[in-house]
């Protein structure tokens, strides 16, 4: 294997002039994740597993090179991921030697803190609010990085770059700090804490662009493969995975599908696709007509449920 | 690709939501299942059309009262460009929220109701966007369809406009003038055959053709170091680099710079981004830069080329734009962030508000409430180190942080 020290190459020629890309989106996220490194006593990474926070992961690697990212990861696991998912965030924790923090909504359950959804619609995502928030005050996070995008849904397209929560973790949508140029006020109380959003002016289709580009790995399930499904309401869920509730009249069928998100399995759907790699997948998103939360039942269940959710303290 | 980030600026009902939804449905940024939301919503409110302005406006508050109260970010892209649009509300009690949509952009929209005309709420657009600098201008005359596209109408309210240019500071600014009817589609991506009197571009034509050098102000380079790089390990022992964002120009191995404050001289060594060595760190990307000499750098310093240093000083004189609900008084303590850096300032003097509408300014006046632009004298505990706002649109401007509720009270352009 060869040392970081080796893979420094010679200045790159880019159209003849020896200068880094301009991907504005980058820089900029750059330039944020390093304030919140220089602002903040005790940061944290909030890691999904998902492409969002694969692509974070990547930021912070460039924003610190050839330093160690200078804070941990945290993952707060529902207990009703994709395996494949699970697996994919230990190998990379292992080749970055950072620290992975793990919290289980299973705990929060076990401790009665929350309620386990039941029936048609059960799921753990808007359990992860209390698990986090526990987390939060235990480690004392001052500021926590999220790869929320202000394009996924109406309520997120408000939302600041520095954006401060109170002691219970809640949003205050109307009381919002202006964020002017470049800067990034970062002042808080104790008690309080800031989620920091670096790519929160990325699209998705700037997302998938950007893995592409710098060719980051990524979990299986974002590309087409073969799975046991069946449909409710018009989306496809999968049948293989025991969390994700299914009636006897729900018949299974097999489809060749990939998922857009992967968020709590019990409310991630699938669709259907023959992108089975990333430059497919990069084409497939350029000529989609569905947004990519309309795979997300936790949305649908009201025109204003993100906002409800953030206001609770949800990421 | 390329990002333009565009602010929008309007008074209540002058269709900019309806013009932004628009802009999302003809370039098919809009997903079905969005469309489909709208559509579900316009009939169950029983409108004939459909209702694009519910496309952004996006908490429950506005929806409720059909008013957007805070800036929106909306996403748009074309085969060449990704756009941004700061939806900002036009309202006379929100000047602050324009201050922060058009702080970020480099083109804006200003509408104009052609029933209406200009008014006074264009008055305080466009002086907002001549206080902020940018750099090029739409005045999008809509609702052409409400006075049959007439072109008496949309010459009348181009030359009113055009005696408002006369009052501006700003010079260089490009200022383009589109008829457009947001509802119909008129000229917003595809050009009318409505307006066969009019021979320019569609608002969508001319932001496509927008170059970096017509939408950026350039000036001197300067180096904000954010943060210290030191990675102790065995590869890189005794390896020190300079995080930061290049603005205003472009810095290059080999340059002689001056650090600030300490006005150490020495030379950049190498310029990182990640694991690659480059000749040149261009205007705006975030790299790391090494030099040639020991030299004591930390978060707040500056590197600037050594023969074009900015101004060093603990005093200001600045035109403010205030945004906090608690007032700006003489004598007040606040702290000021510029850049990066943080220091204490203390207010001097209040010279005298301006009326953001060109009306003119007041004098004597003793404190400054949210909305209010005044031009103040500041002081502070350590010198800065800034350029006029007019040379230099980063390292002329900073803002005020009330330091008992932290947060972000003001924005100060320096003179």
């Amino acid at each position: 294997m060869s040392t970081l020290a080796e893979e420094i190459k010679k200045p790159e020629i880019l159209n003849g002039v020896e200068r880094p890309t301009a991907n504005a989106l980058e820089h900029e996220a750059i330039y944020i994740i390093r304030e919140v490194a220089a602002q903040f006593e005790k940061p944290v990474l909030l890691f999904s597993g998902g492409k969002d926070s694969i692509t974070l992961v990547r930021l912070a690697q460039k924003a610190f090179w050839p330093a160690k990212i200078p804070f941990p990861l945290m993952h707060i696991d529902t207990g009703h991921n994709f395996p494949e998912t699970i697996e994919f965030r230990d190998r990379l924790v292992e080749e970055l030697g950072v620290e992975l923090i793990v919290r289980n909504v299973q705990d929060s359950i076990d401790e009665g803190k929350v309620v386990e959804e039941t029936g048609k619609y059960a799921s753990r995502n808007m359990l992860q609010t209390t698990t986090l928030l526990d987390a939060i005050e235990e480690f004392k996070f001052d500021a926590c990085i999220g790869g929320a995008r202000r394009d996924e849904e109406k309520a997120r397209a408000k939302e600041r770059i520095f954006s401060v929560r109170d002691d219970f973790g809640q949003w205050d949508e109307k009381n919002q700090r202006p964020e002017l140029f470049d800067m990034l006020n970062g002042e808080i109380e104790i008690g309080q804490n800031v989620r920091v959003f670096p790519i929160s002016n990325w699209t998705e289709l700037d997302v998938w662009s950007y893995i592409q580009k710098e060719q980051i790995e990524i979990p299986s399930i974002y590309f087409a493969h073969k799975r046991n499904t069946f449909l409710r309401d018009g989306l496809i869920w999968s049948a293989e995975d025991d969390v994700v509730f299914r009636a006897d009249d729900e018949q299974v069928e097999e489809r060749m599908v990939r998922f857009r998100t992967v968020g709590d399995m019990s409310c991630t759907a699938a669709v259907e696709s023959h992108a089975d790699t990333i430059d497919k997948v990069v084409a497939e998103i350029r000529d989609s007509r569905i947004s990519e939360r309309g795979a997300r039942i936790d949305d649908k269940r009201s025109e204003a449920a993100m906002e409800k959710r953030k206001q609770q303290g949800y990421f | 690709m390329e990002v333009l980030k565009i602010a929008t600026a309007g008074s209540v009902d002058d269709g900019k939501s309806t013009l932004i939804g628009r802009l999302l449905y003809d370039t098919k940024s809009m997903t079905d299942d969005k469309l489909e939301a709208i559509e579900r919503t316009s009939k169950q409110k029983g409108y004939d059309y459909l209702d694009f302005s519910l496309a952004t406006d996006g908490l429950v508050a506005e929806r409720e009262q059909g008013i957007t109260i805070d800036v929106a970010h909306i996403y748009f892209s074309t085969p060449s460009k990704s756009y941004i649009i700061a939806d900002t509300p036009g309202h006379v009690e929100y000047t602050r929220n324009m201050v922060t949509g058009a702080s970020t952009s480099q083109a804006s929209i200003i509408l104009i109701d052609a029933r209406k005309g200009v008014i006074e709420q264009t008055h305080r657009h466009f002086f907002i966007n001549n206080l902020l600098r940018i750099k090029d201008v739409i005045v999008a005359i809509n609702k052409m369809d409400l006075v049959d596209f007439s072109e008496e109408t949309y010459n009348k309210i181009k030359a009113d406009f055009e005696e408002l240019m006369k009052k501006r500071d700003y010079q260089d600014q490009n200022i383009t003038f589109i008829p457009v009817s947001a509802l119909k589609g008129d000229n917003v991506v595809n050009a009318s055959e409505k307006t066969p009197w009019y021979k320019g571009q569609t608002l969508l034509e001319h932001l496509e053709e927008l170059d970096q050098k017509d939408i950026y102000n350039t000036g001197t380079p300067r180096f904000p170091v954010q943060y210290v790089i030191r990675p102790k390990t065995d590869d890189f022992h005794d390896f020190r680099g300079f995080a930061g964002k290049v603005y205003g120009g472009e810095l290059s191995v080999g340059d002689e710079v001056v650090v600030l404050p300490s006005m150490t001289r020495s030379t950049i060594k190498d310029i990182y981004f990640y694991n690659k060595q480059y000749k040149t760190a261009p205007r705006r990307s975030s790299v790391t830069i090494t030099l040639e000499d020991e030299v004591n750098v930390s978060r707040g310093d500056m590197l600037v080329k050594a023969n074009d240093l900015p101004t060093i000083d603990k005093q200001l004189t600045a035109t403010i734009s205030w945004m906090d609900s608690a007032s700006f008084t003489p004598g007040g303590k606040y702290t000021l962030q510029h850049g990066v850096n943080k220091v204490l300032a203390k207010v001097d003097a209040i010279e005298h508000k301006i009326h953001p509408d060109y009306s003119g300014i007041e004098e004597n006046v003793t404190s400054l409430q949210m909305n209010d632009i005044a031009k103040v004298r500041l002081r502070l505990n350590k010198p800065i180190f800034y350029d006029r706002f007019k040379d230099h649109r980063t390292n002329g401007s900073f803002i005020i942080i009330d330091s008992r509720t932290n947060t972000t009270a003001g924005v100060g352009f320096i003179e």
